[in-house]
């Protein structure tokens, strides 16, 4: 077996290195890297190989989570033009978006004291037109050497709406539990 | 997770929620958000004429923590003059709340408020002072 670990996500799945990305071919790569590394092959192989085998299919498996979300794909492809996003450090964002970000979560907060699924339902629906609207925006930047770097903020927004989803539905599940 | 008293304290009784009109006199607002956890905060002051800060609310919504951070800031700002005010560091807020390492980042963002509410307060004011040179 050949294990080339300088390879990046794309290349190891033999996929161009753009944002938008042929997911059928995806999985089809991934299915067919995944036989290659399966740990039943290496049952009689050393514990050397083997080991090595188990960090090789780690790396595919996670190449594959990373190339599948559209958000991870974003930022991994900005981290290879070496661009950070910052998602742990930088806390300034426009401010329009953040007075948008608090009135969502005070429209959660409030739907979820009345328990009404309704309004929680809209504003699922609300979030993902924007999140629809930043994906687009995202694409474009990214294939755009002139404006990948406004990339950076595009993930982030989509990394606060990715949690004002998890709390939409968690107050969805409660109120259905 | 164990929050310390301190924090409990905070985010069972926060000081100073709230939001100032936002063309009050000496009304300034820092708008800041983590994108890792989703935590937004706002943090105005409300300086007088002598720069001392006189008053700050605060609206977060996050984590205790942040919460925590959020209304400490507000109450260590008061009575400060805005230079004074600019010196308040992250490492002092999660010192006081006792913040676990994994919470840092919620120290960070109240400080991230403090300077956001304190550079829109000198955009203003160096505005009005441009103004009246004119």
């Amino acid at each position: 077996m050949q294990i080339d670990f300088s390879k990046n996500h794309f290349e190891l799945f033999h996929l161009p290195v753009a944002y938008p990305i042929d997911l059928p071919a995806l999985e089809q790569a991934y299915r067919e890297v995944q036989r290659e590394v399966h740990p039943d092959r290496f049952a009689n192989s050393s514990g050397a190989e083997q080991r090595l085998a188990a960090q090789w299919a780690t790396q595919v498996n996670e190449a594959y989570r990373t190339l599948k979300s559209p958000l991870a794909r974003g930022r991994y492809l900005l981290k290879l033009h070496g661009i950070d996003t910052e998602e742990e450090s930088n806390t300034a964002m426009p401010v329009d978006f953040l007075i948008q970000q608090m009135e969502w979560r005070e429209a959660v907060e409030g739907a979820k004291q009345s328990k009404d699924e309704v309004a929680l339902e809209r504003l699922t629906s609300q979030k993902r037109d924007e999140e629809k609207r930043l994906f687009v925006l995202l694409a474009s930047q990214l294939g755009d050497d002139a404006v990948r770097a406004d990339g950076r903020e595009t993930v982030r927004k989509l990394r606060f709406l990715e949690k004002l989803g998890e709390e939409i539905d968690d107050a969805i599940e409660r109120l259905e539990g | 997770m164990a929050y310390s008293n301190k924090v409990i304290d905070h985010y069972e009784n926060p000081r100073n929620v709230g939001s100032f009109g936002k063309d009050e006199d000496g009304v300034a607002t820092g708008m800041v958000g983590a994108p890792a956890c989703g935590d937004v905060m706002k943090l105005q002051i409300k300086v007088g004429a002598d720069g001392i800060i006189q008053d700050a609310k605060f609206k977060t919504y996050g984590c205790g923590s942040a919460i925590a951070s959020s209304s400490l800031v507000t109450e260590w700002v008061k009575g400060k003059s805005i230079a004074e005010a600019g010196q308040i560091k992250n490492t002092q807020i999660a010192e006081e709340l006792a913040l676990p390492p994994v919470k840092i980042h919620c120290s960070i963002l109240a400080e991230d408020a403090i300077k956001a509410a304190i550079a829109d307060y000198q955009a203003k004011h160096g505005g009005a002072l441009k103004e009246a040179a004119e």
